[in-house]
Formats: C-alpha cells, structure tokens, sequence
C-alpha cells in the first residue's frame, strides 16, 4: 500500500504529528509498565492464616462447582478419634453415620490408622469448599484443614468473584511460580 | 451473616482440651462444645497446636496433598502469537482483500478462540484495568501477556484502524453474529448513548487506580457465556444484551465498550482506514464516490456519514457563535463536573472494601448497627484498632476525592468536546466511513458499484 501523494497541508502536517506522538506515548507507557513487569502471570489464592472460612468460597466462584477445595496438611494433624473437622459440634454418635457429619456433601473420609487415631482425606471430587470443616477443625483442632484454589479448576478470572467476596482478605494474586499457600508445621511455627 | 452453629452454642475452649485428654482414652459419645465467638474466628498458631501430631507405630506413612499445576504459561504465549496473527489477517483482510466473508470468517475464528477456547481471559478491553492498577500500585506488576493484549491493538489501531474490533475481539464477534434485523438508531441517540462508554471507561480507571474493583471485568455481559456458567444476574444482562444486539448491532461496543473509546480516538488518525469505495491500486487514494446511495444503508452501526449540503451565510453566522459559546463553556464544564465528582467520594469510596469495613466497624462501635458482618469479625480477629483502619480509610477516602476531580472533569470535558464536535461543520462531498466509529466490519464493500468493478478487474 503506497503512501499519500497529497501535498502535505497544515491538517496533514498537525495530523502526522499527533500520530508520532500516540505512537511515542504508547511507547513511553510501554516503558514505563515494562520496568516492572513480570514474565509469568499471577494466580489467585488463599492466604489460609488468614482465612476466616464464611463459606464464600463455596457459593461465589463463577465456576457451578468452586475452584476452592479443602486440604489437609497431614503433618499439622493430630489424627484425632473425635474430630471436629469431621464431626459436627453436637453428634449424636462418634460414627462415619452421615448426621454426624459436618461436612455438608460427605467429602471428608475417615479411616482408622491404629488405636486411637483416625485418618481424614478430603474426596475432592465432593468437597464444595464451604470451610465448615475448616472452620471446626481451625476452632477445635490443629488447623490442619484449610482452603485452597485449586489451579486444575480455577479459571484465573481478571477479577475473581470470590476475591470480591471475601470478608478477611485472605485472597490475593500470587506469582504463578509458587501457586500454593500451604499449611505446614515450619510454617506453622514461623506464624507463631 | 451466616450463622455459625459454634457461635449459637458459645461456651468456652476448655471442654475442647478436655476433649483432647479423652481423645486418647475412649472419650463420650455426645459431646456439647462450647467456645467463645472470638476464637472461632482465628488462625492456628504453633503454641495453639492443641493435639501433638502422632507417632505411629504401625509404620503409616502419612500422605501428602496434591498440589495440581496451574496451565502452562506456553498457553498464554500462544494467545499473544494468536493476538498478532489475528491482527495481521483482519488488517489485509479489511484493507487489501476487501472480503465480508472473510472478515465474519475470523471473528468466528477470534470468537471461538478467544471466547470460547481461552473463555474469555485475559482480553483487551479488561487489560486497561492492570495497566492503570500498574500505574498507581507499586507493588502490582503486569503480567508481560497481559501488556501485550493491551498494546497490540492498540499499535495495529494506530496503523490500520479498528481491525481489532472487526475480526479479533469475541466480545465484538458474539453480537456480530446475532445481528440480523438491524435497526437504525437516530444520530442524536447515538451520541448520547455513546457517552456512556465515556463514563464507563473514566469510572473503571477510577476504581482500578484506588485499587478497589475491576468494574470493567466485573460487570462483563459476556464472559459467562464464554465460561458457560455464571449467576443469573450476569447471564441475564448478558442475554438481555444479545437479544437487543439481534436489532441495534453491537451495542456494546458502540455504547458501552471502554476500550472502543481510545481505539475510536486512535482510528481518528490511523495510517490506513476503511474506505467504502476501493483504493485504486497505484496512487492508493480511494476511488471517487458516485453518489449512488447504494451503500447508505448499510452500515448496521451509523458509521456511514452522507454528502453535506451547504450552509446558509445566516446558519454560519449562528453556528459560529454556538461553536465560540461551548469552548468558552468547556472549561467551565469540566471543572463543575471535576467539583461534582470530587463530591461524590463518599459514595464511590465504598468500592473500597476498606472502606466498606471501616464504615461498618464504626457503626458496631458506635452503637448504630446490631450485629456482625464476616468482615468486621475477621477484622476484630486480627486484633488491629479501628483507629488504624479508619486512617487507613481516610486515605483511601482522600484518593476518591483526588480521583473524583480527574473522573468528574474527564467526563465534563468530553460532554464539552461532543458538543463542540456536534457543533462543527463538516464539508462533505462523498459517502464516507467514520474513521471513529467504522468498526472494519466491512459490511459495506459489496454495496460499492466500484467495489464490484474492481472485483471483475481482478
């Protein structure tokens, strides 16, 4: 495509200098954000010592089942018969019976290990993320149950619905090359 | 709030640490666990380790949890080679081929790509957002994807015109390809309706400058369906905007799309434009218009703008002193407005979610509100003072007013320029595409008498 063969008028001339200087400022921005870019992207998470788990989680992903799943920090766990993660505050039996449970779609499992302590798994495929384990568990218990974005579901939305949802601030955006704020004991002890 | 049955029995901690003593035995069957309302709202601390972890002696091996990888950011690489491709193609496709078809072809392409392959993020339009959060958080950086999708059209814009928005942009696409009863929206609809975008795009940097919300994102009618989920208030608007775009095409990229808005600036002065009449192949100027009307009519989005008549001598005299009024009142404008908006902070400020709990921490405290929130929970929780979070407020608070003179004037004075612009008078001989508001669709091509000689002749 060949250029405009017009004589260069003073609208020609003011028109070809505002380009110049979009282009330039284009540039310049450019040169500004890029000093302080990142190559790899951010992902949304969960700081869980800060979480308070309302239970938003569960209910404002625009995801139909939430991005946010239960883990659990087996090193932080006290593998308790009587857990509060599992059971609700008032069982009517210390049984796998499904009134007794806390969580409302039967994704914690509960196993025996040896006398007296019981191992809990969260079935991932059924937790919705609702925290009520983790809140019971947080109150009771070790904190060993925590909430975590998943990042094989979640969708990395540029404003996540649940982060706009949150009560505590718990959210954030974090470098994708740690995609996990995980509960452990040394982290444990450095929070302490 | 939602009720926490801990809460409702709300005793103390204690039978919890009796219960670990009994853990160990064989402990009761029916337990009533009491606690107090502030602990069930804080973090486990090493020392609150109630239960030590066990030391098995039947040789378990404790599991650890998965942590599945986030998508390989090869993916968003691709996206960006894909951004360019798209862009390249749509700029021959609109300027050199001159094809409809072709062009439809890769929105479709862009639209099941973008939208419905990528779901929609990171696009575009959402970008300005990281740009301008960037700019006024030194602690936010954008990603290098993110930068590109920002940029790239806006580069392509500055050359080739509005090739993003004809081909490129699935938010475009989508309500590209429901269009099929277009109606014609009356010139001064048209314009104010368009200010809308104005504020829009003014309001979305105001609030991704304090930190507080991507409206833009946020309040996408789209993206849901590219997710093929969502609430129903975002698929209901987002329906409510697809069925009004089976009649006003592309509604909102003319009325609502911020990013439209610079590209639209951009497109003023691109290299090359869309011409309805072809180029002619040597001296690249466009082929003369003869004024055949054939084409008026075709443009589903206005961008068409007609021959002028002549002005009489008196609707100069008139239209000179309008035009003398409004530059006058121009500064006038923008700073009523600038004023008005700094007044609203109050209001705005409550995007701000510090703002929004430091406000309600504050009624608890003074004995105006009954009850609790989650956030003001989580806040006690923390064991900060409400001092410290009102000053923190305040500031944010003294961001909204600052903002609110940029947001208010922003607005006061593109008001002030749309008049002054509606006031001018234009000389034109041909039928000509809006370089602002021609979305490159290239409806209009086959509709040229000239159009199609230059077709025979290839």
């Amino acid at each position: 495509m060949t250029e405009n063969k017009e004589p260069v008028t003073r609208r020609h001339f003011l028109k070809d200098t505002l380009w110049g200087t979009c282009l330039a400022g284009l540039g310049g921005l450019t040169g500004f954000i890029i000093h302080k870019h990142r190559k790899t992207g951010t992902l949304w998470q969960i700081d869980p010592y800060t979480c308070i788990a309302c239970g938003n989680c569960a209910t404002y992903c625009v995801l139909d089942k939430s991005a946010v799943k239960c883990m659990h920090a087996f090193s932080l766990c006290g593998y308790c018969r009587i857990c509060f993660g599992f059971f609700g505050p008032e069982p009517l039996d210390i049984t796998e019976g499904a009134e007794n449970q806390v969580c409302p779609t039967g994704a914690i499992k509960r196993r025996f290990v040896e006398e007296p302590y019981y191992e809990y798994t969260i079935d991932e495929s059924l937790c919705n993320g609702c925290g009520k384990c983790v809140k019971g568990c947080n109150t009771f218990g070790n904190g060993s149950l925590f909430l975590q974005v998943r990042h094989d579901r979640c969708l990395n939305c540029n404003e996540c619905s649940i982060a706009a949802a949150c009560p505590s601030g718990a959210w954030k955006r974090i470098p994708a090359e740690q995609p996990y704020l995980l509960k452990t004991q040394h982290e444990a002890g450095a929070h302490a | 709030m939602r009720c926490c049955p801990y809460i409702v029995v709300g005793v103390t901690l204690l039978l919890a640490a009796e219960l670990a003593a009994e853990n160990a035995e064989t402990a009761e069957e029916k337990t009533t666990l009491k606690i107090s309302a502030s602990s069930a709202h804080s973090a486990v601390k090493k020392e609150d380790q109630r239960f030590p972890p066990p030391e098995f002696e039947t040789g378990y091996v404790q599991p650890s949890p998965t942590t599945p990888a986030p998508p390989q950011d090869i993916y968003q690489y691709m996206d960006v080679l894909v951004l360019l491709a798209a862009l390249g193609v749509g700029a021959y496709l609109v300027l050199k081929k001159r094809s409809r078809p072709a062009i439809f072809a890769l929105a479709i392409f862009s639209l099941l790509y973008f939208g419905f392959w990528r779901r929609g993020c990171v696009c575009s339009v959402g970008a300005i957002q990281n740009i301008v959060l960037s700019i006024f958080d030194r602690s936010y950086a954008v990603p290098i994807v993110v930068l590109a999708f920002f940029l790239l059209p806006l580069i392509f814009t500055l050359f080739f015109g509005r090739v993003f928005c004809a081909g490129v942009c699935p938010l475009g696409a989508i309500q590209d390809v429901v269009l099929v009863r277009p109606v014609r929206v009356p010139n001064w609809l048209e314009n104010a309706l368009r200010l809308f975008a104005y504020v829009y795009l003014g309001a979305a940097i105001l609030f991704a400058a304090t930190g507080s919300a991507f409206i833009i994102c946020r309040y996408d009618p789209f993206v849901s369906f590219f997710r093929l989920s969502g609430n129903w208030n975002i698929l209901t608007l987002g329906g409510s905007v697809l069925l009004v775009s089976i009649f006003v095409g592309r509604p909102y990229c003319r009325f609502v799309c911020p990013y439209g808005v610079i590209l639209r600036q951009l497109s003023r002065i691109s290299r090359w434009n869309v011409t309805i009449t072809p180029r002619v192949p040597r001296s690249g100027v466009p082929d003369e218009c003869v004024r055949c009307r054939l084409c008026e009519d075709s443009c589903p989005f206005g961008a068409i703008r007609e021959p002028t008549a002549d002005w009489m001598a008196r609707d100069y005299v008139t239209g000179k002193k309008r035009l003398a009024l409004l530059m006058v009142l121009l500064p006038v404008l923008a700073l009523s407005v600038g004023w008005a908006g700094s007044k609203l902070k109050n209001v705005t400020a409550r995007m701000h979610a510090t703002v929004r709990l430091a406000e309600r921490v504050y009624l608890e405290d003074a004995g105006k509100a009954e009850g609790t929130t989650n956030a003001s929970l989580a806040f006690r929780a923390t064991g900060r003072y409400p001092e410290q979070l009102y000053a923190e407020a305040s500031a944010i608070r003294a961001k909204f007013t600052l903002g609110g003179w940029f947001f208010g004037g922003f607005v006061g004075l593109i008001v002030g320029l749309k008049l002054i612009g509606l006031s001018r008078r234009v000389g034109r001989t041909d039928y000509q595409a809006d370089r602002a508001s021609c979305l490159a669709c290239g409806r209009c091509f086959e509709y040229c008498p000239k159009e199609h000689a230059r077709r025979k002749g290839n």
